[in-house]
């Protein structure tokens, strides 16, 4: 009687182990078949721009297969990268860029420090006050920055408005709340007693700060470089709204107003600059990529 | 050797008595704290704070901003059926992108999970490509695709007989497309996210479930979800106020029309503000954002709070 149930038991353990590592198989086919249409939706945009890159604008307006290129040519490269207003446009973008990061660093590492660390009257409610300013998207703020600008071009004689360095005034608004945000958050998380230590030894808390604390959250501090470079390189509004002058445009505004001409659209040349454009992100994003998604989930996960 | 080692300590602080009084000051924590983070103060007034209050100022002024005229610039955008337009549109935009972000995002995330460990970095950093390009960039590259006589998609479904479908001159198809490229280039947001949630979720959680013989789909609802309910909330709202305030894409990629069938607050608010130079209706235009993006705020400080607490 025993053996019969057990004979009966056995077989059918067996083969609901292997029923469910056959689902498992099927579910891992299903996941790759799925992470490849998604894949393609992904990466449909940037391929189609390399694509359109290397054409010549005989081959585009012929309206041959737009998914294959028949004559490859590296016309439209040379042609942006020999353009002084592209070149011009590439160097606004990089120099607004650097600063910005270096202003934001320069504000939010000790304001992060001094909220996370040394808790004085209204520093909670400050910090609470930086995530709340983080939350407020400058499509709100742009009309009133504007007319604020030109008043103070007209009280002061300090034309700001259509001059690059506008932006390095703007684009901290949109930098430094994340940026100290994540930091406090990485500034929380070092164990007191290595401050404690460092004061007992007599550091004064810029010493704690730049001994301890920033060679300690450097992960950290290179998440927030790079959040506060890509956002920089990527604003759109700003630019748009504040300069107008060729000699003034960053990357994203100079490519749309400048290669855009009236009804006729370079495709092949948009194309290259918008590539080229997405480049300094993109290579980044390749190389620091663990830092790039830690800086991404910190502002949710961290606080 | 104790005395030796504190005697040179209280002559300093003898000397130090003898400083003037700024200099001690100087030393206090919280001031030294209160200077760190005045910069960030002075920031978050003056650029933040300042130009809110004054976007308020101005919305009470006529156009050439020389004569206060109270709420008569709301009154007339309440008379204006393209404000109502735009309205509608904001919230459709807003709210369809953003569920469908959030679903994309999520069976993405599972799927990434579900495949082995080693392959996952790599199909993470593909998937998230749409995230890193500037958007102001990747729509030009989608404003090519949908190109009135050049499109590749029409190139493409001209085989399977579907005929030239018009991306972004038909007020549909144009709501579709700005919709489309939102949630492509957002969805991977959470995708990222949700995959992190769902690394936090411990796997005996899961065996119990299997032991209790639940099946893939109560797995979902009664494990995962609950486990990643507060990444969801917060990445939710946080997308919502982005993709409410959005600007680059409908601006690159419909400049609002046709005929003004897609506009959203802030591209509306910049026609108007900006382009139509009459500043005052674009800031009030764009304060209509305020109450959406203010309770979307509220929620996401009271699950961060909850959280603060929790930890």
């Amino acid at each position: 009687m025993t053996t019969v149930t057990v004979d009966k038991a056995a077989p059918t353990r067996k083969v609901k182990y292997g029923s469910m590592s056959r689902d498992r198989a099927w579910a891992l086919r299903w996941s790759y078949f799925f992470l490849v249409i998604f894949a393609i939706f992904s990466l449909t945009p940037p391929i189609y721009m390399l694509i359109t890159s290397l054409k010549s604008s005989a081959e585009i307006s012929a309206a041959t297969n737009p998914w294959w290129v028949f004559h490859p040519t590296l016309e439209n490269y040379v042609g942006l990268l020999t353009s002084n207003q592209f070149l011009r446009f590439f160097w606004n973008s990089a120099i607004v860029s650097i600063f910005v990061v270096t202003i934001t660093m320069l504000i939010s590492v000790p304001a992060a420090f001094a909220l996370a660390r040394m808790r004085f009257w209204g520093s909670a409610t400050l910090a609470t006050g930086v995530f709340l300013t983080y939350l407020i998207p400058e499509t709100l703020l742009f009309i009133p920055l504007f007319k604020m600008f030109a008043v103070i071009g007209d009280w002061t004689g300090i034309q700001l408005i259509n001059r690059w360095y506008v932006l390095l005034i703007l684009y901290p608004t949109l930098t430094v709340p994340f940026c100290t945000w994540i930091m406090i958050g990485y500034f929380a998380s070092i164990p007191k007693e290595l401050d404690e230590a460092a004061v007992i030894d007599g550091a004064s808390w810029l010493q704690t700060l730049t001994r301890i604390f920033i060679p300690v959250a450097f992960p950290g501090i290179i998440a927030a470089t790079i959040f506060a470079f890509t956002v920089s390189w990527a604003q759109f509004l700003y630019p748009l709204v504040f300069t107008t002058s060729t000699d003034q445009l960053v990357m994203p505004v100079g490519i749309i107003t400048s290669l855009i001409k009236g009804d006729v659209f370079n495709w092949g040349q948009i194309m290259t600059g918008a590539l080229l454009g997405a480049a300094p992100p993109l290579i980044i994003y390749a190389f620091l990529m663990d830092y790039y998604i830690a800086g991404l989930t910190a502002g949710a996960t961290k606080g | 050797m104790a005395d030796v080692a504190l005697q040179p300590n209280r002559g300093a602080a003898q000397a130090a008595r003898k400083r003037s009084s700024l200099h001690k000051m100087l030393k206090r924590k919280s001031t030294v704290a209160f200077l760190m983070t005045l910069p960030l103060i002075l920031l978050i007034a003056t650029l933040v704070i300042y130009p809110a209050f004054y976007a308020l100022h101005l919305a009470t002024l006529n156009k050439s901003m020389q004569r206060f005229v109270g709420l008569s610039n709301f009154e007339f955008l309440f008379r204006r059926e393209t404000f109502w337009l735009v309205v509608k549109q904001s919230c459709i935009f807003a709210i369809t992108a953003v569920v469908f972000k959030a679903l994309l995002g999520f069976i993405i995330a599972h799927f990434v999970h579900n495949i082995p460990a080693k392959g996952q970095r790599k199909w993470r950093g593909m998937l998230l490509v749409p995230w890193v390009i500037p958007p102001a960039m990747s729509t030009l590259a989608w404003l090519w695709l949908f190109d009135p006589s050049y499109s590749a998609f029409n190139y493409t479904l001209s085989f399977f007989g579907i005929g030239p479908i018009p991306w972004t001159g038909d007020a549909m198809w144009a709501r579709f497309s700005v919709i489309l490229v939102n949630i492509w280039v957002g969805a991977p947001f959470f995708m990222i996210m949700y995959l992190a949630a769902l690394k936090s979720v411990p796997e005996q959680l899961y065996e119990a479930a299997a032991i209790d013989g639940a099946n893939w789909w109560q797995r979902i609802w009664y494990v995962t979800l609950p486990m990643m309910r507060n990444i969801i909330a917060i990445t939710t709202l946080f997308s919502l106020i982005v993709t409410f305030a959005n600007f680059d894409i409908v601006r690159i990629l419909t400049a609002g029309g046709p005929l003004d069938h897609t506009h959203i607050f802030a591209t509306w608010a910049f026609r108007i503000g900006i382009e139509g130079s009459d500043i005052p209706l674009g800031a009030s235009v764009s304060l209509f954002m305020v109450p959406i993006l203010a309770i979307a705020a509220i929620f996401i400080l009271r699950d961060i709070n909850k959280r603060g607490n929790e930890a």
